[in-house]
């Protein structure tokens, strides 16, 4: 006993230090940073040269800063680049990408979202075989789809116009949602609905008063998946839009693969960057928010 | 007028018959607890008269009118549930006055009702917090105070107390005895905690495999099961059973097992015995006394104290009883010892005699 007592201020006691540099820690962060170096040299390359006039472009340092900084190429992506006929650049893409977007976004999850709240609340006859049906859809591959949805679109009267392509949009993306919606509604406790029901309150009072405002995070995460999805889109753009409302993928596509003339490599840097900069904005202000919904299913009042 | 009365209902999920022709009447202003182990039916029942299940057949009347139908804010009831099911993202007020205004109350009315119910619950400080900043009484509280502004004759509690902490749970079982005897509401109460049961309830109907098994106050369940079932789910330490055979010796009644031989002379039967009959005898740890009894009616009988286990307020204590086991409820003074030898007595007038198909003998 007594020597317990003499022991006791040597030996270890408090924390545990910890190295910094260890071999572990080596490892672990070298591999970070060559991981993210090879993801981020190309971006790299892309901004420097998108910002270097044509003839320094020619001298072929890719990885050299610009000596000169020049807008033009972004000026003549946006304005002036030729998608194939016409000599207007992206941003006629870019509207009509923005009227694809917007009403395929919030048509798909309007629809999803009451979806996946009747699948997990009001259940009805055949509402787990209608569920399956519909989770079986996104396994078939879109390849199968493509020509009977022309030919659909074609009896509809949509084809070759805004209204088909967001339909295809909208169907396309039911199923993930669908499933997106109904999980994190099956995560919510079934008493809470019991509760509502007692108080009186129907399948819509239910739908906007007690699950919309408890469920903002997977809206967030499905206006994500869909933003990212519709935009980056180029097969239903070229397919069922019709050239008047080509999405800025198509006629990224245009500008970049264009036979007559130089390559204009700086422009093409400049078109790629305009397109691929909307999905980019919605990752860094929404990473967080992104990264809690998907956590969310956890979360109790 | 019975407040509540369930008649022959039935309930299927698919092919799991979960309630099984079952009947109940609930008095006005009677404190009904429904009592059983997880999965006996206990929810499926409340729910079915809540109107929140519909039922494959059979009827509820609630105040006299068949709301078989009914939806479930029609039904003249207030539910209050075990995980307490408050809307997360309105506040204590919002959470209370919703399904007032749903009804399309008055809006002085709302406030008048909600403010009555906030200072009978005491919540009045908490009117303006979201759920997430309450403690789990407090959230309670709120969810009861939700069935209270609905003014309604019938209130339906499921495990209301079953996510709270002993303590609370002790405080909230109180209150809610209060609560029912300022209000005088009906009140069915569904537990699986025979402590709240024997407390709260007016009746308590002990349920198993979708049956009500016995319907009777808390002293007549206690004293009187009606079968093996019962007589084993109530109390704690549990009952003592002890297998054997009944034998009459010249019209006097005896329970006989081997090196043990207990006279019946009080007991009082209720079936019809026969001689040689096969049956357990049940004898509650509390009814034991340690050392001689003269009084009348009493056996004494030697036991071997096995394991003592100090309880705080009492000391239980294992014994053997001519090779069976006997638990024996003692004050916590004793002295008792593992491998003592002690004298016990009982009164059999008190012991409960079950048949092998586990009915009341
Ligand atoms: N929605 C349901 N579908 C199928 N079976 C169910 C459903 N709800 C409850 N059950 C079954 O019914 C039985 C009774 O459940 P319940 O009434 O919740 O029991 P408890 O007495 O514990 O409240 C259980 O065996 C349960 O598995
Ligand atoms: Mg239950």
């Amino acid at each position: 006993m007594a020597e317990a007592v003499a022991n006791k201020m040597q030996g270890p006691q408090g924390p545990k230090p910890k190295r910094i540099i260890s071999g572990r820690n080596i490892v672990l962060y070298g591999f970070l940073i060559v991981a993210a170096l090879y993801w981020l040299l190309p971006l790299y390359v892309m901004v420097v040269t998108s910002l270097k006039g044509l003839p320094e472009v020619r001298m072929g340092n890719i990885f050299s800063p610009p000596m000169e900084i020049t807008f033009e190429p972004w000026v003549k992506a946006w304005d002036s680049a030729c998608t194939g006929l016409y000599c207007e650049g992206l941003k006629v893409g870019f509207w009509n990408s923005i009227k694809i977007l917007i009403p395929s976004t919030v048509i798909s999850i309007i629809i999803a979202s009451v979806n996946g709240y009747a699948l997990s609340f009001w259940r009805f006859k055949g509402s787990e075989i209608f569920f399956t049906i519909l989770l079986f859809g996104a396994f078939i591959p879109y390849q199968v789809m493509l020509y009977p949805l022309v030919i659909i679109l074609r009896e509809l009267g949509l084809f070759s116009s805004l209204g088909g392509v967001v339909l295809v949009h909208t169907i396309f993306g039911m199923p993930i949602l669908t499933l997106l919606f109904r999980n994190y509604f099956a995560g919510v406790p079934d008493e809470l609905f019991k509760a509502a029901r007692v108080d009186g309150a129907g399948f819509w009072r239910i739908f906007f008063q007690i699950m919309l405002p408890m469920s903002l995070p997977i809206f967030v995460v499905a206006i994500i998946l869909q933003v990212t999805g519709i935009w980056n889109d180029f097969l239903f753009g070229i397919i069922y839009a019709g050239t008047t409302n080509f999405p800025m993928t198509v006629q990224l596509n245009n500008i970049v693969n264009s036979t007559q003339g130089v390559k204009e490599y700086n422009v093409n840097m400049a078109a790629t960057l305009l397109t691929g900069a909307l999905p980019l904005i919605v990752y860094f202000v929404s990473g967080k928010l992104f990264v809690r919904g998907i956590a969310a299913g956890a979360v109790k009042g | 007028m019975s407040s509540v009365a369930i008649s022959d209902l039935s309930l299927s999920f698919g092919s799991v018959e979960v309630l099984k022709s079952l009947n109940l009447e609930v008095d006005e202003g009677e404190f009904i607890v429904l009592l059983g182990p997880s999965g006996c039916g206990k929810s499926t029942l409340l729910n079915c008269i809540a109107g929140l299940l519909d039922v494959t057949a059979g009827q509820i009347f609630i105040n006299g009118n068949n709301v078989t139908w009914d939806e479930p804010k029609d039904r003249g009831i207030g539910m209050v549930f075990q995980s307490y099911a408050l809307y997360p993202q309105m506040s204590v007020e919002k959470n209370l006055s919703f399904g007032l205004k749903v009804a399309g109350l008055p809006k002085a009315e709302v406030q008048e009702r909600v403010s009555k119910a906030a200072e009978i619950l005491q919540i009045e400080p908490l009117l303006k917090r979201k759920p997430a900043a309450l403690s789990g009484g407090q959230r309670q509280r709120v969810a009861i105070g939700r069935a209270l502004v609905r003014d309604v004759n019938v209130f339906l509690f499921d495990e209301p107390l079953s996510n709270l902490d002993a303590k609370l749970r002790t405080d909230l079982r109180v209150e809610l005895k209060r609560l029912h005897q300022r209000l005088g509401n009906t009140m069915i109460y569904v537990t699986h905690d025979q402590i709240e049961a024997l407390t709260l309830a007016d009746r308590i109907a002990i349920m198993k495999d979708g049956l009500i098994q016995q319907l009777d106050t808390p002293a007549g369940i206690y004293n009187n099961p009606t079968n093996r079932f019962v007589a084993g789910f109530i109390g704690s330490p549990g009952m003592n059973f002890i297998s054997g055979t009944l034998e009459d010796d010249a019209g006097q009644w005896f329970f006989a097992a081997p090196d043990l031989r207990i006279p019946l002379n009080d007991y009082a039967f209720t079936g019809n015995p026969t001689a040689g009959q096969q049956v357990e005898i049940g004898i509650r740890p509390e009814h034991v006394v340690l050392n001689d009894v003269s009084e009348a009616g009493f056996v004494t009988l030697q036991v071997e104290a096995d394991i003592v286990e100090p309880m705080g307020a009492d000391t239980v204590l294992w014994t053997k009883l001519a090779g069976n086991n006997l638990t024996i409820r003692t004050d916590s003074e004793s002295t008792v010892k593992s491998g003592d030898s002690l004298s016990a007595s009982f009164n059999p007038a008190r012991a409960s005699i079950f048949a092998q198909d586990g009915s009341r003998v």
